[in-house]
């Protein structure tokens, strides 16, 4: 570990077409498609000299589903339930940037109730997100499943909550333009605030298995470092971009749904390396806590739907919207234009996990094959997402 | 003979027993045959519990069940897992050097089951009282590296490749701190002999025992050999060999079918021989813990001990991540490597200080004193060079 900290880190890039020229000996792996930690379908085509990484290709698309052509040629209402496919760890924010995105375009007011049940769902969403995700990075440090299994257990008690709501646990298919499906079920807010009073306790539970443990700091200080302006520059969004230090958060930005209305701080890091990807998820599911407490409390009663809103026959004037939001991945948009027909003439994803996997290459070069793991789990990707 | 007593010896007289129902040119070899099959028999039986036994612990640990399908709780697992193993295909890679891919389990198999001629499971229970019986023991040890990377080179894969790489590293540097940190014992001892060393291990203090843990030396040697035995086994937080989340299985990636069972079955067995030893050397092997407790029958104790040190390692496995290999070679040979050659010197002056004037509560203080001061200086310099340590985290409102 010569090269740990930050700013004198160097990158170290062979000039790779001499090498093989040469005649040096590099040992082409392909990581994936089926490999124990490429979260689904993946491939990572890596030339290493030893175990040190000279080069990384990232190979995807083996779950690619057409999801955009689909949702052009289906009604706006048809393409919701596709929108619970992409990122399936978080069908509820997926709805969310969907409704909005057609809210921008046909001009739907949505009810206040239905924009606090919204800001609910999105932030336990966040949080069983953050957890399995650090959960399964620590899988990939061979933690052998515990903090897996501890994360599991109060993603399952969220999961509960939205089956109640949804009727569904992942593929929730839960909003609509202008509010939301369901009215919320007797006793639900209730159940909520036990899960989230007790959320503090299992965050300090994990971090008490975790935070302070030296081979965890060893595996990850000063590993997989990325730079703000190489970040920015590549579009990086979420928690990834945050560890880099760069204060951008959406729902500070953007201000959309009632996120104004809420105190919450957005936890920034200053190295850029996993470690601080792994602390930032951890602050932001503390955060993500206190929004919900206040969003319980303050939640009033009212309809959950904007009675204008049609739901059959629904042609938006011909126009274009862009409609995004503070997914727990990262910025997550959709691009839509309208031609006046029942059907969007182009309809376009912004997928976080796509965009935050462009910069796996420069985040991996020179370091160590087992490092690659861990970094590619850092950056918290679902393939159906970057698919689509 | 007392019922204890008899408890203690009946296998060592079931064995003469059997043995006396033989012409005597035969018996000498009748009696090794049966200590031979007694040994191959209960260790893998006791490899059978312990594969229930992990995977409940770890489910335990990890608020689940565990396997509770087969049999009352479970119990009856490893008869369904031998059955699967035994009936499952025998793949061998196309391009796999059939010869050499068959012999690395067998060899690894037949090397850690040597390993056991010489513990000494009870009172008069070892097979082979040899008189250089640790050297023997490392030596068989080391010939299991042979076995795994005549699988990962076999195999031809990059991903078995990579980790017979690793291990064969791994193994090779963590033999250096294991022997070191055994050889105090010898040391103090005088003797290579196992047998020698549990019985200078049997006396008591009022009703503590004598054993090599329970002084400075012993206990720093003791830890030290544990997280020598660790890595020596691959297990975690050394399991990079076989790191699951990056080389898919490790050397044994090519494996199926029942030689997959036996690679399974050589990495138990090797954990076993050396936390025996690690139990023979520092804790006592099969001596009770309390004077009063002498009645139990001596195997009974090193059973249990064994037990204990499973539960350890299973522990272990629930709960640390993994190293990484460059951090794995550096903590061999930077904290391993001195921390043990210290441990030479104090246990040196532990036995120097005994026959001066410094006896009793001095040398404790001292040798305790210098160790202490040892571990937290070279902890503090490592972590200090590679800059690690807890962070605080600003908030933008």
């Amino acid at each position: 570990m010569s090269h740990s900290s930050t700013a004198e880190m160097k990158v170290y890039r062979p000039p790779v077409v001499d090498i093989i020229e040469e005649g040096d000996e590099l040992l082409e792996v392909a990581m994936g498609p089926h490999h124990p930690s490429t979260h689904g379908v993946f491939r990572m085509d890596v030339a290493l000299d030893g175990e040190r990484v000279i080069r990384l290709k990232p190979v995807f698309g083996y779950l690619h589903r057409n999801h955009e052509k689909i949702a052009e040629k289906a009604s706006y209402l048809a393409a919701m339930p596709y929108t619970d496919r992409l990122d399936y760890f978080c069908s509820l924010t997926n709805n969310w940037a969907y409704a909005l995105a057609v809210e921008k375009l046909a001009g739907i007011e949505v009810p206040e109730r239905a924009e606090y049940i919204r800001v609910i769902t999105a932030e336990l969403t966040r949080i069983q997100n953050h957890a399995s995700s650090i959960g399964f990075l620590m899988q990939e440090m061979g933690a052998s499943g515990t903090p897996l299994m501890y994360a599991f257990r109060e993603r399952e008690k969220i999961l509960d909550l939205f089956e109640e709501l949804t009727g569904s646990r992942m593929m929730c298919n839960y909003m609509r333009f202008g509010g939301c499906r369901v009215e919320l079920p007797t006793g639900w807010l209730a159940k909520a605030q036990t899960i989230v009073d007790g959320l503090p306790g299992f965050i300090d539970e994990i971090e008490a298995l975790l935070t302070g443990n030296e081979i965890l700091m060893a595996r990850t200080q000063g590993m997989g470092v990325l730079k703000p302006d190489l970040a920015i520059n590549a579009g990086v969004t979420g928690p990834m971009l945050r560890a880099t230090g760069v204060n951008y958060d959406l729902r500070k930005v953007d201000h959309y749904g009632i996120y104004d209305r809420f105190k919450f701080r957005v936890p920034l890091g200053d190295h850029g390396d996993i470690f601080d990807r792994y602390m930032i998820r951890i602050l932001e599911m503390r955060e993500s806590v206190t929004i919900l407490h206040q969003a319980i409390k303050d939640i009033p009663a009212g309809p959950i739907m904007d009675p204008k809103s049609k739901i059959r026959g629904f042609r938006p004037k011909p126009g274009e919207a862009y409609g995004r939001i503070e997914a727990p991945k990262g910025e997550l948009g959709f691009y839509l234009i309208s031609d006046g027909s029942g059907n969007p003439y182009r309809y376009r994803v912004r997928p976080p996990s796509l965009i935050n996997l462009t910069i796996l290459e420069d985040m991996c070069l020179g370091q160590n094959v087992a490092d690659v793991v861990l970094i590619f789990g850092s950056v918290d990707i679902v393939l159906g997402e970057v698919d689509r | 003979m007392s019922l204890p007593s008899q408890l203690d010896q009946v296998f060592v007289l079931l064995q003469h027993w059997v043995a006396g129902l033989f012409p005597v040119w035969l018996q000498p070899f009748v009696a090794t045959v049966l200590a031979v099959v007694g040994i191959v028999a209960s260790f893998p039986a006791i490899f059978a519990v312990t594969t229930v036994l992990e995977r409940k612990g770890l489910g335990r640990i990890q608020n689940r069940l565990g396997p509770n399908r087969v049999g009352p709780l479970g119990i009856l697992q490893p008869v369904a897992d031998g059955i699967k193993s035994l009936t499952k295909e025998d793949i061998v890679p196309f391009t796999a050097d059939g010869l050499v891919h068959f012999l690395a389990p067998v060899v690894l198999v037949v090397a850690v089951f040597l390993g056991f001629a010489v513990l000494p499971i009870g009172r008069n229970m070892v097979l082979a009282n040899m008189d250089a019986g640790l050297l023997f023991f490392f030596a068989i040890g080391a010939s299991t590296e042979l076995s795994v990377f005549m699988a990962g080179w076999s195999s031809r894969n990059k991903y078995s490749l990579l980790g017979a790489m690793r291990a064969v590293a791994q193994m090779i540097s963590y033999e250096v701190p294991l022997l070191l940190s055994a050889t105090v014992i010898v040391m103090m001892t005088g003797s290579l002999s196992t047998v020698k060393i549990v019985e200078a291990q049997g006396g008591f203090t009022g009703f503590l025992p004598h054993w090599y843990v329970f002084t400075p030396w012993g206990f720093a040697g003791f830890v030290l050999f544990v997280i020598a035995a660790l890595a020596e086994t691959n297990r975690s937080p050394f399991d990079l060999p076989e790191g699951e989340s990056e080389l898919v299985a490790g050397y044994f990636t090519e494996y199926s079918g029942f030689k997959f069972a036996l690679f399974f079955l050589g990495e138990y067995l090797g954990m076993f021989s050396i936390a025996g030893f690690a139990i023979t050397l520092f804790l006592g092997g099969w001596g009770a813990p309390f004077s009063f407790l002498g009645f139990v029958p001596s195997w009974g104790w090193f059973f249990l001990k064994l037990l204990g040190a499973i539960a350890l390692f299973i522990w272990l496995r629930g709960t640390l991540p993994r190293l990484r290999q460059d951090q794995l070679m550096n903590f061999a040979w930077k904290f391993m490597l001195p921390m043990t050659l210290l441990n030479l010197v104090v246990a040196g002056a532990w036995r120097f200080m005994g026959e001066g004037p410094f006896g009793g509560v001095t040398r404790w203080l001292v040798c305790s004193a210098v160790l202490l001061a040892a571990y937290v200086l070279l902890g503090r310099v490592l972590m200090r060079h590679q800059k690690l340590g807890p962070r605080s985290y600003r908030y933008a409102e």
